[in-house]
């Protein structure tokens, strides 16, 4: 086989993930290409959550909607998963410990009850079990499980190991004894380099490098890993990382943060990001650079706050009462959510700014073994007065107005004079004013000049096979790699798709450019409404055919979305 | 560094007799008192006629949103540790909008120093009660009367175990310019409500009504401010008597010792150009 799709589902706290990331690491060692992706509950026990696992001998870029060995490790989770099996997969089940006496060609059954109880003693061994069973029906050599059973359990008592590397060995042999086909073994591939690591934990990366020294958030669904990566990364850059009493707190403090001179960062989800509003409006008065990260998930309210939804474009590009200007970056992949962090950082401070990056549960907690990330392609630049031109200035003023709209910043402390900086409307030094003249000075100079500077810098849209495309789909953020795989798999070269990695400014000239002479547009977008279609109507006069639009909380998978693009085409 | 030296051009906008003056001479007098100077000072508040002070200092000023003083204050503070951040907020914008934030920032202790010009009405807004109104005042809104109970903030900041709260009185210069002194050179969250007579909106707490009332802490030669009990009990006199001065203090560690950013270098002193995470990077080899 060139593919394979692995699901263990079972209930929260069962280990899927323990699993999924053994896994991960072995097939990581093979060289092989991983996409990994989570459905989970919003709860700590019970219920129903798997980890699906798609691995390839070539880039994958999204998840496939049937897999060919499902894992289920518990009884409700057979019922739940046959009907996503592929036409040549299996089911592992317990058959004996669910009480289950019914036959399926589809299962494979395996006592890892019992195997977990021989070897390690306890329930606990059956993930290292499930491990093993894996490994066999892929006829994998038992050294790879091996080495990563030992690193995970690397420090742990010698006892550990034994008791699992036995437990893995017994599903491994048990399935080696039952299981003589070799219908899941997949081509090897020579061993490379990648990072294995999921949006979030590029996004924290990227924020490191680019220098951000104060980070405040509150945990929220599914943006908390962020603040986890930074607050494990935070002693050994000089950061902090200082959870909040509520959003509101969050943002006021990135901003105060920021004012004093920290390149500062929150993140949050939906919900999170309505309680910051006002503050992404007091960034945008005071000019105080601030990044934010919205891990988009369902809403209105609580919505389904473990899943995934794409319907935060609209309120994003609104947020916060009045105009100023503000940049929203749509990461794809994970590697653009890397270089995308740290772009925002610095054009933040370069126009003294609110920039938002906007991802979803998809894009946060997917895992990928990504070609080694390239910290020297995007520098941290820096656009404050430096320590030393600081002690040369005199009559300073924070809003002096320029032609750029831009004024030069000074950090407090590091000039001789003060600075005022204020949420109401003030005047060139930062103080408070009525002044009908001034006010459309300060208006123009937060907005229409900014927006004129940005409009330069545009993170471009990505276009595929559009010279020979009759259609194109247009999306942003996470639907990247579905867009890229659909386009490549309808062969005939007809199809072609433009992701956008940045939707505010709106890349009016470059997709009235890229889509010029094209009369069959499809939006393809994780919302209800179609927010991007009305967006490229609004902003860029560009009318789309239709909207393929997925609203259930659940991410686009390859075999759904061109099962859709079928429906729609034909 | 003189009173000069702390001057701003910008006009003031406050009611003529408005207690705000009191606390605005005393801040800049202890300023001077302590040898510090504009550059190195940040005064932070949120909306109210208190916010408006910071205007009418010469010193750094970031003033923020309606009951976001605290936020911005304890992150420029945390960010550059070398400032010396006062915040200037009101009852409305402390106790009422940003009441989350007084509870949880007390309990934070970093190192910043809060004025709270209580004059138990809203100002800026023309008149309605507060979160400190006394109970039966009547405005425009509370037609009848204030019907909820007053917020008796001091006594929720001796409860949190606060390092260092304090009642002053605007008409009192001298004894609000030590107690702020005071507070400043607390290390940790230091609170200093400050009694302050609105002369448009608030008949009832008049300067009359104060000066009646009002009696120092320090002239009871047997009162211990390291005394929970005794404090707790010392704040909540009203009405007959109201204490003025220390009425709390309890040493302890603030978060820049606890967090173990004393140690290292402040955060803006930081060069971010060529930060290498290469390192980093090879945890997800």
């Amino acid at each position: 086989m060139t593919e394979l799709t692995i699901k263990i589902a079972g209930e929260a706290g069962q280990g899927m993930q323990t699993i999924g990331s053994a896994l991960c690491r072995v097939f990581k060692k093979m060289g092989l290409y991983i996409f990994a992706n989570q459905d989970y509950m919003s709860r700590v026990r019970g219920g129903n959550n798997f980890f699906q696992l798609r691995i390839s001998d070539k880039p994958i870029y999204c998840p496939l909607q049937k897999s060919d060995i499902v894992i289920a490790l518990d009884k409700k989770s057979v019922g739940l998963h046959q009907t996503d099996i592929a036409g040549n997969g299996i089911m592992v089940l317990d058959k004996a410990e669910f009480g289950i006496v019914k036959e399926s060609k589809v299962f494979f059954n395996v006592p890892f009850h019992e195997l977990a109880n021989k070897t390690g003693g306890n329930d606990i061994y059956i993930n290292t079990v499930c491990c093993g069973v894996i490994a066999g029906l892929m006829g994998l050599g038992f050294e790879y499980l091996e080495g990563v059973v030992k690193e995970a359990f690397s420090g742990k008592e010698e006892e550990a190991i034994r008791k699992n590397l036995l437990a893995a060995k017994s599903g491994y042999d048990f399935t080696k004894d039952n299981f003589k086909e070799d219908r899941f073994k997949i081509n090897t591939v020579g061993a490379r380099e990648t990072l294995l690591m999921n949006g979030n934990e590029a996004i924290a990366l990227a924020a490191i490098k680019a220098g951000c020294k104060f980070y405040s958030g509150y945990p929220m669904t599914p943006s908390t890993s962020i603040m986890d990566t930074l607050a494990h990364f935070a002693a050994r850059f000089n950061i902090v990382v200082e959870q909040a009493e509520d959003e509101i707190a969050a943002i006021n403090m990135i901003i105060g943060a920021s004012f004093a001179g920290a390149r500062s960062m929150a993140a949050t989800s939906g919900g999170g990001f309505a309680l910051m509003v006002e503050g992404i409006s007091l960034a945008g008065m005071t000019e105080t650079p601030i990044v934010v990260v919205d891990a988009q998930r369902p809403a209105p309210a609580t919505g389904f706050p473990t899943r995934t939804e794409q319907a935060d474009l609209d309120f994003l590009i609104s947020a916060g009462h009045g105009e100023f200007a503000r940049v929203i970056y749509s990461p794809g992949t994970i590697e653009e959510a890397f270089y995308l962090t740290i772009k925002a950082f610095n054009i933040a401070e370069k126009y003294q700014i609110p920039v938002l990056i906007m991802t979803d549960q998809h894009l946060a907690d997917s895992l990928m073994n990504i070609t080694p990330l390239d910290p020297h392609k995007i520098k941290a630049q820096r656009f404050i007065i430096s320590r030393a031109d600081a002690k040369k200035i005199s009559g300073y003023k924070r809003y002096q107005l320029t032609a750029s709209g831009v004024s030069p910043r000074a950090i407090p402390s590091w000039i001789n004079d003060v600075i005022y900086a204020d949420s109401d409307e003030h005047n060139e030094e930062g103080h408070i004013t009525e002044d009908a003249q001034m006010r459309v000075n300060m208006v123009e100079k937060r907005f229409h000049k900014k927006i004129a500077g940005l409009t330069q810098e545009i993170e471009k849209p990505v276009a595929f096979n559009l010279e020979k495309a009759e259609t194109v789909l247009v999306g942003f953020g996470s639907t990247y790699g579905v867009l890229k795989e659909a386009c490549e798999r309808l062969s005939n070269k007809k199809f072609g798709f433009v992701h956008l990695p940045q939707v505010w400014p709106f890349p009016t000239a470059e997709l009235s450019l890229l889509l010029d002479g094209k009369s069959n547009i499809l939006t393809v977008e994780n919302n209800a409404g179609g927010q991007l279609a009305k967006l490229l109507m609004r902003e860029a006069g560009i009318k789309v055919k239709s909207s393929i639009l997925r609203y259930d909380g659940r991410p686009f998978n390859l075999d759904y979305l061109i099962g859709r693009i079928k429906e729609l085409e034909s | 560094m003189e009173i000069n030296d702390f001057k701003s051009n910008d006009e003031i906008t406050w009611c003529p007799g408005c207690g705000d003056f009191g606390i605005l001479n005393a801040l800049k007098k202890s300023l001077v008192n302590l040898g510090k100077e504009p550059k190195d000072i940040l005064l932070v508040s949120g909306i109210g006629q208190a916010a408006k002070l910071p205007h009418y200092i010469k010193s750094n000023c970031f003033n923020g949103l309606h009951g976001r003083s605290l936020p911005p204050a304890i992150a420029a503070k945390i960010a550059n540790r070398n400032l010396s951040v006062i915040v200037t907020t009101g009852d409305g914008d402390c106790y009422g909008e940003g009441g989350n934030h007084f509870i949880h920032n007390i309990r934070r202790n970093v190192d910043i120093t809060v004025i709270v010009h209580n004059n138990q009405i809203y100002g800026l807004t023309k008149g309605q009660a507060s979160p400190t109104t006394d109970l039966g005042y009547k405005t425009k809104v509370q037609v009848n009367g204030v019907i909820l109970e007053p917020m008796h903030a001091l006594e929720m900041a001796i409860a949190l175990g606060c390092g260092f709260v304090a009642r002053g009185y605007s008409a009192n210069s001298e004894h609000l310019c030590w107690l702020i002194g005071e507070g400043i050179k607390h290390k940790g969250f230091s609170l200093i409500e400050v009694l302050q007579p609105c002369v448009t909106y608030n008949k009832k707490n008049t300067y009359e009504w104060y000066t009646k009332r009002i009696y120092k802490t320090e002239d009871d030669a047997s009162y211990n401010p390291n005394d929970k009990i005794a404090a707790l009990q010392k704040a909540a006199e009203w009405e007959e008597r109201i204490p003025i001065g220390v009425i709390y203090r309890n040493e302890k560690d603030s978060y820049e010792d606890k967090s173990g950013l004393a140690k290292n270098i402040p955060l803006v002193d930081e060069e971010i150009e060529n930060i290498d995470i290469s390192e980093a990077l090879k945890e997800f080899i």
